[in-house]
């Protein structure tokens, strides 16, 4: 099947139900989204199909197909995306190993609200679990991200 | 699940415990640095000054710091460098930072093995690392002096240059003549005014790899004929294979070959999935072992009976049982916390190639020498064969730290059997299942108080598995059967040790579960009981919760300043909650610091709802101080987790949780606002990573008691309509 991630066309051959996380990490080399949970519960796994937020350990690659995929990688070759300077200035991470799904979970929110109050940010971003407890950095960020995106 | 350790392994530990004591500082430079070195130089004009382990300054300016332990999150990947750079007035852009590979060089100053844990990275590292520093400047000082033919007396450094008058010359222009020079004995360390960088802090240098998707965890290893395997492993802890019926799994696409491991059976695949579907085709029969019976409800029982008889005696003082029978206002109580599993967003993985001479590894742990003795064991290799890479962990909490290295073990067994170059990779069901959990816990408290409501006997029963029993670390940390992770946070606990009767008593049953460290250890429940007793006896004794810490404590200043720093922050005094919301205090010492933490709490719906948590750490010099606020609401948040939600129970032998749909953690929008204070000091480091956990359960349990008269005993904690 042919996946457009990123920019660029992958030709990539996998069974036709087996998840885009593994076809993007195992079979494209794209690592920097990650494997959780398998079950679509802590969000680790986040891309944009379309520019909407999916869980890609549980989307079937096929149901990419000819759609646009973004993952971490695609938002900047340089973190300089408002989301990613947000996150540098509020110093998020710890282990980080979620981030890159919060970071395109944040990305979709501040897309569709982009002056999200701290209720949005609770309902948006909850799927996404950190067990760092990175949470009040993260809401920082997206107020953040908001204000560095206007700017 | 169980692995062998060898003996010579538990010896190998009691030795390098012994020469943990003498090893002050290690400039030796480690064989395979010489490596890194050769090949950074590459097309440079130079090698690179190598003074010591710990750092390397190449041509270009940059100076690179090697990690003796690892980052899971907890900030040491900014924290250590700043300890160099401090030192050596290096220039903060130029930094580079890598674990450094497992060398006997990296071994840890007290525990004598290359580790992560114990909240004692800072700690144990704070003079090693800017004695590193210093050596480092030592050498460029005279270098430069020499070129420019000035005193050394009158060269400074700044930011990465040496400056003599009007000349100065760059670090990595002195790469050359500072390497052929001699380390000196012995060399000056800053004054605590002199600080540029510890005290004040820095941003994370890890962000820019992390938000960006760069960063290189275990499970992100990749080359050419790497394959991936996901195990099989026996549903009831201590069960073993009985039959394999591979034939199914074969025809999965892309599945390579099935091997059976001494912890199951193993499918590797060309990828993941193709692994994970090779799994579920997999037809295995069981032996089931000992444990089949297993039962978590049954066992909380059998804790319960043995609470009520004699244990190991901890700690005897006065005639606790006899002034108890005596009394009339005794307060007795049971408490109760569950397994819980660390859940690391990680799951566990762990990439071997075994070569005729030579075993590589790639993964996030947290013991790389107990990693590299047990690799070498497998593959017949001496442990200077095997090359252990550090990756960044996708958190830690322990679960990376097993004593017996469980799970890369499993993954030499894998690569070893499948004769190919494999990373084993375990799904969140096999994490939530595979055991090394925080130990159940019962604990039975008698307590009687004297006329002015101060505590006269206490006695004292601890119910739980050891988690250093049969492990490496039993020689050292187990004394006359009691294991020290059991009792910490009572044992040596400030209130304990003023009541004139008291009487600790401790029974270790084993109960076929592997269990293990969890973030805090023992201060996971030994603060909960503790704090939640004291918050008890204060209102049998009609005080406020803070003034009767304040007076059992008195003689405590660290635990006073934490409290009173809290208090001042939240306005204990001086203000009220709002309406339908209460204040709960705890204060606890684990790991050498003291933590207060005051929350504010509702209940909404049947539900506990933590609005505020109030922190204040006395941590001794807090290097880099908004690390330590990041670690503050880090380890509140875990803990918090665990208070409200996280609970493993068994059934018929299996564990009846799998992913984070029953495992429930703290998700964001049960994130409390937590202002995290600091109190200045000026004593040598302390813990950070850890102490912030223990206070959170006890305060939020003692905030519902003030909320509803409710004093609920067990974890996570459940409210009653």
């Amino acid at each position: 099947m042919k996946l457009s991630v990123n920019g660029s066309v992958h030709e990539v051959s996998a069974p036709a139900d087996m998840p885009l996380l593994w076809v993007l990490r195992d079979l494209i080399g794209l690592t920097g989204t990650k494997f959780g949970c398998g079950v679509a519960q802590c969000g680790a796994c986040t891309v944009h199909l379309d520019g909407a937020p999916v869980r890609s350990c549980v989307t079937p690659a096929s149901a990419a197909e000819g759609k646009t995929i973004t993952t971490i990688e695609g938002l900047s070759v340089d973190g300089s995306h408002p989301v990613q300077r947000a996150w540098t200035e509020i110093d998020v991470v710890q282990c980080g190993y979620c981030q890159s799904g919060q970071i395109m979970s944040a990305v979709a929110l501040l897309a569709a609200k982009p002056n999200p109050s701290d209720a949005d940010i609770d309902a948006a971003m909850s799927g996404n679990i950190c067990r760092c407890g990175t949470y009040q950095r993260v809401r920082a960020a997206v107020h953040k991200a908001a204000e560095l995106t206007k700017s | 699940m169980k692995a062998v350790v060898p003996t010579s392994r538990r010896d190998f530990l009691k030795q390098s415990a012994l020469a943990g004591g003498a090893l002050v500082i290690a400039f030796v430079v480690p064989s395979a640095n010489r490596f890194a070195q050769a090949q950074e130089a590459g097309t440079a004009a130079a090698m690179p000054f190598a003074p010591n382990a710990f750092l390397r300054i190449a041509a270009d300016d940059s100076v690179t710091v090697l990690l003796a332990h690892s980052e899971m999150g907890q900030g040491i990947w900014t924290s250590l460098p700043m300890l160099i750079a401090e030192e050596l007035d290096a220039d903060w852009s130029k930094l580079r930072v890598e674990h450094a590979i497992a060398a006997p060089a990296y071994a840890h100053a007290m525990f004598g093995m290359q580790m992560t844990g114990g909240s004692s990275t800072i700690s144990s590292e704070f003079d090693r690392y800017r004695q590193a520093g210093a050596m480092a400047r030592a050498l460029l000082v005279q270098a430069a002096a020499a070129r420019m033919g000035v005193a050394v007396a009158d060269c400074r450094s700044e930011n990465g240059k040496i400056i003599a008058g009007e000349q100065s010359l760059r670090y990595g222009e002195l790469v050359d003549d500072a390497s052929k020079l001699k380390a000196p004995a012995s060399v000056a360390l800053k004054e605590p005014k002199d600080w540029k960088l510890i005290g004040k802090g820095s941003r994370r240098l890890d962000s820019p790899e992390k938000i960006t998707g760069r960063a290189g965890f275990g499970i992100d290893v990749r080359f050419e004929g790497l394959l991936t395997a996901v195990v099989l492993r026996a549903p009831i802890f201590g069960g073993s294979v009985k039959s394999v019926d591979s034939s199914a799994a074969k025809q999965v696409p892309g599945v390579q070959k099935i091997v059976q491991v001494p912890s199951g059976v193993a499918v590797v695949a060309d990828h993941y999935w193709a692994a994970k579907l090779g799994r579920d085709a997999l037809v295995v029969e069981w032996e089931p072992g000992p444990n089949a019976a297993l039962d978590s409800d049954a066992l909380r029982l059998q804790f319960r009976a043995m609470a009520a008889s004699d244990g190991l005696m901890v700690a005897n003082v006065g005639d606790a049982a006899s002034a108890l029978t005596a009394s009339e206002a005794v307060l007795e109580a049971e408490y109760f916390v569950p397994y819980l599993a660390h859940a690391p967003m990680e799951p566990l993985n762990c990439t071997v190639k075994i070569e005729p001479e030579s075993c590589e590894i790639w993964t996030g742990t947290q013991f790389q020498t107990m990693d590299q003795m047990v690799a070498a064991q497998i593959t017949g290799l001496r442990p200077e064969q095997v090359r252990v890479n550090t990756t960044f962990l996708g958190g830690g909490f322990g679960r990376r730290a097993t004593p017996v290295s469980d799970f890369l073990t499993e993954a030499v067994h894998v690569a070893k059997a499948a004769g190919a170059p494999v990373k084993t990779v375990w799904s969140r069901e096999d994490d939530i299942r595979g055991g090394y959990y925080r130990p159940m816990y019962l604990h039975r408290a008698r307590i009687a108080l004297d006329g002015e409501g101060i505590p006269a006997s206490w006695d004292h029963t601890i119910v739980g598995q050891s988690i250093l029993a049969g492990t490496p670390f039993e020689s050292m940390m187990v004394k006359d059967g009691i294991d020290s992770t059991s009792t910490e946070g009572i044992a040596d606990s400030a209130y304990l040790k003023a009541v004139a009767n008291h009487r600790v008593q401790l029974h270790s049953p084993n109960t076929g579960i592997p269990v293990l460290w969890w973030r805090s250890v023992g201060h996971t429940h030994t603060a909960f009981v503790m704090e939640t007793l004291v918050d008890e006896l204060a209102a049998r004794a009609g005080q406020d919760p803070l003034a009767y810490r304040r007076l059992l404590l008195k003689d405590h200043p660290r635990h006073l300043g934490v409290l009173n720093l809290a208090a001042e922050k939240i306005g204990w005094d001086t203000s009220k909650p709002l309406v339908g919301r209460a204040r709960g205090i705890a204060v606890h010492e684990s790991f050498g610091s003291f933590v207060a933490e005051i929350a504010e709490v509702s209940i909404e719906q049947g539900k506990i709802r933590v609005h505020r948590v109030v922190a204040a750490i006395d941590c001794g010099i807090a290097v880099n101080p908004d690390g330590v606020v990041a670690q503050l609401e880090s380890a509140i948040a875990f803990g918090l987790g665990a208070a409200l939600y996280s609970s493993l129970s068994f059934k018929d032998g299996r564990v009846q949780e799998s992913n984070f749909h029953d495992y429930r953690v703290l998700r964001l929008s049960e994130m409390p606002l937590i202002e995290a204070h600091i109190v200045p000091s000026t004593l040598p480091p302390s813990g950070v990573g850890e102490p912030g956990t223990p206070p959170i359960a006890p305060a939020v349990a003692n905030a519902i008691a003030a909320l509803t008269g409710q004093r609920l005993r067990e974890l996570p904690l459940r409210p009653t309509a």
